[in-house]
Parts: C-alpha cells; sequence; structure tokens
C-alpha cells in the first residue's frame, strides 16, 4: 500500500512536470477566426511531400480511421470519411482548425484533437502534457490535404 | 405456445438491466469469433489445432497437483471440475463476501491458494494463472454468460458502465467510441468488434500466447495512449463486470483464438 501511493506519487509528480512544460513552451499560441485558423502555427507554411509521409505514419493516425489516394498502402480505416477532395471541400485555414480541435466542428467527434495538451483524462506517462502532432507537423499535413483536389 | 413466449418476454424485461442509448440490445450480441476469418475460427473450432488447449491440459495437472503449506489440491476441495465447475466462469467475476469486493476468476484462483492451500499467489500472466483459469472456464465452454446478476453487485457494474463510457488518453477516446458504436468497421485495415469478453483466457496470434481479458483491456488503453490501469485494479474488475454483463447471454468459447 506505501509503496503502491508513492508510486502513483511519483507518477503525478512527472506528469505534472510535463504539463508546465508543455503549457509553457511546447504548443504556440494560435488564433481562431471564424471556423478557422487563418496564418500557419508555425509563421510558415508547410510541405507537402512530408505532410503526405505524415499521413501515412501509423504514429500519426490519421489513416487508423481515414482511407485516402494512397494505392501503396492496404491498411486504411473506415471510422472517417474519405481523404480525397478534402481541398476542395474545405480551405487551410479550416483543415489547420480541423486538425488543432476537431471539437470545434462536432462536438461528439471521434477526432483526436491533434494540438492539444490539456483537459485530458489519464494520458500514458510518455505523452502527457504533449500535443499529439507539433505546429511544424501539423502545417506539413495541412500543406498536404490542400493538395487534395479532384 | 404464444401464452409461454409472453412470460419468456415479461420475466426477460423484469430481470435485464435496462439498456442505456448506445447499448448493443441482447439479440444484437456476437462475439469476436464471428468478426474473424475462416481460418482463424477452424483454429479454435478444432482442440488438436487450438494451441489454447495446451494451456487448458496443464490447467488439468496443476488442478490435481498438491501445492502450498496444507498439501492440497484443488481437486481435494472441487473434486472434478468436469461437474463441481461447469458455468462457474460463465458468472465471474463474482461477489466476494468476505472482501465486499466482485473478484476475478484470476483473483478467486489466488485466494483458493492463499486461505486453502497456503500457497503463494501465482503473477497476473503468469503460465500457471493463465493456465488454471483456463482450464476452470473451458468447463463452461458453450454455457451462456449470466455474471452480474448478484444485486451486490450493482455499484461495480455501474463503476465498469462509466469506465467504459469514459474517454480517456491522447487520443481522447472511449471504449463505446469503438465497440458500441464503431464494430462492423476497420481501424488500420482490422475489424472492429464489439469488444466481447466470451473467450479468456484465449489464444492471440499477435501475442504468440494465452492472456487474460486486462492483458487485452490494458492494450485498449494504451492504444489510445492512456495510462493502463494495473493488473488487478478496482477499475479493471468492474470494467470486466460490466462487460461480462454487457455479454449476458452469449456463450463462453474458452479458450478462444483471435487473430
Ligand atoms: C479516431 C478517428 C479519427 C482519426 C484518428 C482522425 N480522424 Fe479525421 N475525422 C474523423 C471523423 C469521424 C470525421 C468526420 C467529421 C467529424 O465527425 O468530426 C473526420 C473528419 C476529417 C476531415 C474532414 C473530412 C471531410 O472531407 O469532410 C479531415 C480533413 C480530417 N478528418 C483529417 C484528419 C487527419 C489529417 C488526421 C490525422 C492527423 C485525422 N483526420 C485523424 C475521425 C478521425
Ligand atoms: C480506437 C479503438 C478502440 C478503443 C477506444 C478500445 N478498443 Fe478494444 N479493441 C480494439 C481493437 C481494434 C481490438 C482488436 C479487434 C477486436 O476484437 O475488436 C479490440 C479488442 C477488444 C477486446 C477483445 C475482444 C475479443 O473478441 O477478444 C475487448 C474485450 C476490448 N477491446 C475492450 C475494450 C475496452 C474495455 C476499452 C476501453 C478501456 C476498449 N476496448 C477501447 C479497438 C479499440
Amino acid at each position: 500500500m506505501a509503496r503502491s501511493s508513492a508510486h502513483i506519487a511519483a507518477l503525478i509528480a512527472a506528469s505534472l512536470a510535463f504539463a508546465c512544460a508543455a503549457s509553457a513552451d511546447e504548443l504556440a499560441s494560435y488564433k481562431i477566426v471564424g471556423d478557422g485558423i487563418p496564418e500557419p502555427l508555425t509563421g510558415s507554411p508547410g510541405d507537402a511531400a512530408r505532410g503526405r509521409a505524415l499521413v501515412l505514419a501509423r504514429t500519426t493516425t490519421c489513416i487508423l480511421c481515414h482511407s485516402g489516394p494512397f494505392p501503396e498502402t492496404r491498411f486504411q480505416g473506415d471510422l472517417a470519411p474519405d481523404l480525397t477532395g478534402a481541398g476542395n471541400r474545405w480551405t487551410a485555414s479550416q483543415l489547420r482548425l480541423r486538425l488543432v480541435d476537431a471539437s470545434r466542428f462536432n462536438p461528439q467527434t471521434i477526432m483526436p484533437s491533434y494540438y492539444r495538451a490539456d483537459g485530458l483524462v489519464r494520458v500514458g506517462r510518455n505523452f502527457a502534457g504533449k500535443p499529439i502532432l507539433s505546429a511544424a507537423e501539423i502545417e506539413d499535413i495541412v500543406a498536404f490535404l490542400a493538395t487534395l483536389r479532384d | 405456445m404464444i401464452f409461454w413466449r409472453a412470460i419468456a418476454a415479461a420475466t426477460l424485461f423484469a430481470t435485464a438491466p435496462a439498456l442505456l442509448a448506445g447499448e448493443i440490445p441482447p439479440d444484437a450480441r456476437r462475439s469476436g469469433y464471428a468478426f474473424m476469418g475462416p481460418d482463424t475460427r477452424a483454429m479454435q473450432d478444432d482442440d488438436t489445432t487450438n494451441p489454447g488447449m495446451l494451456f487448458v491440459l496443464d490447467g488439468e495437472a496443476l488442478w490435481g497437483k498438491k501445492t502450498g503449506s496444507a498439501n492440497k489440491a484443488c481437486a481435494d476441495c472441487h473434486g472434478d471440475a468436469r461437474s463441481s465447475m461447469k458455468g462457474v466462469a460463465a458468472h465471474y467475476p463474482a461477489f466476494d463476501k468476505a472482501s465486499g469486493r466482485p473478484v476475478t476468476l484470476d483473483q478467486r484462483v489466488n485466494l483458493c491458494r492463499a486461505n486453502h492451500q497456503q500457497a503463494t499467489p501465482l503473477p497476473y500472466e503468469s503460465r500457471d494463472l493463465l493456465a488454471l483459469s483456463a482450464f476452470v472456464a473451458h468447463q463452461s465452454r458453450g454455457v451462456a454468460i449470466t455474471a452480474a446478476d448478484d444485486p451486490e453487485l450493482k455499484p461495480f457494474i455501474e463503476q465498469g458502465r462509466d469506465l467504459f463510457m469514459q474517454r480517456e488518453g491522447q487520443l481522447n477516446l472511449a471504449c463505446t467510441n469503438c465497440h458500441d458504436d464503431n464494430f462492423d468497421k476497420r481501424l488500420a485495415g482490422a475489424p472492429i468488434t464489439q469488444g466481447q469478453p466470451t473467450g479468456y483466457p484465449l489464444y492471440r496470434l499477435e501475442w504468440q500466447t494465452l492472456g487474460s481479458l486486462e492483458r487485452r483491456l490494458r492494450s485498449c488503453m494504451s492504444g489510445v495512449r492512456a495510462q493502463a490501469y494495473d493488473y488487478g485494479s478496482p477499475e479493471l474488475v468492474a470494467l470486466e463486470l460490466y462487460l461480462m454483463s454487457r455479454a449476458r447471454g452469449l456463450p463462453m468459447e474458452t479458450p478462444a483464438v483471435r487473430p
């Protein structure tokens, strides 16, 4: 019992340390205008080729749920709309807000907020206090999605 | 005929716990078995190819082996498991009067070791504990799940349901988001099932070994990048209990095989 509460205390301390670091310097501030974030989170536009590779990487989690124009992989999800044509349906500003916090479009959405580090429950030790993606990764993905035009 | 059906329906309504929005009605419940391909089904169905049966055989040997400072075997108290253990696993986790809490089959095995065999507890996921639980649960193969009917379990089932509905982890997803709302869909190409607990402990091809329901739940938690609860924690036991209540009526399959 004593051992496990010491353990829990250590855990809480560790996650608090992470949380402070993150809110202090990991998350760039951004401004929502209408239904989007018009300015890049990093101050400069991303790289679409890197964005494509990121969307396909398992660790970014996009194709766990989505499919898209990715003939090279069979492992695509169908819990979410196909990303083909996303660049026709949405502006870069809307895509950026969707990635940062999809719950702005649909409060019940299952799509994770990729640029958020608070208000979450029991985040794993290795992930606590960090957003799922960095600002630069989000910009690369936004740049790629904007190229998805039919 | 119609008369009997009316009575059956009435008793069903009277005893079945009320379903909340989004929960799967009894006639729509399907085991993970129903989502598998023909090869994996064939492996589960044939005892000579089902790798879980090796653990069941180990469990049978342990059942008859004297152990602990009491020098007693499970069989010394319970006799032939084929009759004494039939249907037992189908109503676990069960309420334990001594502790005032539900205990899992794994925990019951260790309580018997401590209290009746005066033996040390077997660690979670150890081969011997999995083998004993598989052997006991195997005696319920084909028996409909009846867990969770004890009124004293009610608050624990509710705790489990709350945990099932609670979003968690960096990906901010709840069990219900996948296993109530999205079964039959595909996560990165792999089918999502209803997350039914019918086959545990079971052989997972991905694990290359037998594993407990708690191991499975912990991997779903890590999957959403949440801090998984410890083995045997009240939260995992409550989730197990809720899953068994949610699977009421489905037949037990231990040892199942899953991809
Ligand atoms: C757990 C599931 C899930 C994950 C992971 C996920 N999404 Fe989504 N996404 C959805 C769902 C569901 C929708 C539909 C709208 C809604 O419910 O918010 C959606 C909508 C979208 C849309 C708008 C689709 C359209 O054309 O209408 C885009 C673009 C998008 N997601 C991109 C992404 C990208 C890029 C990633 C990874 C960085 C990602 N999503 C990860 C579930 C997910
Ligand atoms: C992002 C989706 C997702 C979430 C959230 C999730 N799971 Fe799962 N779960 C899966 C997948 C995929 C599998 C493996 C295939 C299958 O059996 O569905 C699985 C398997 C299972 C199984 C095994 C079913 C069998 O037939 O053996 C159980 C039980 C289960 N999950 C329960 C839970 C519980 C309880 C939670 C919440 C703590 C949870 N899951 C959260 C995706 C998820």
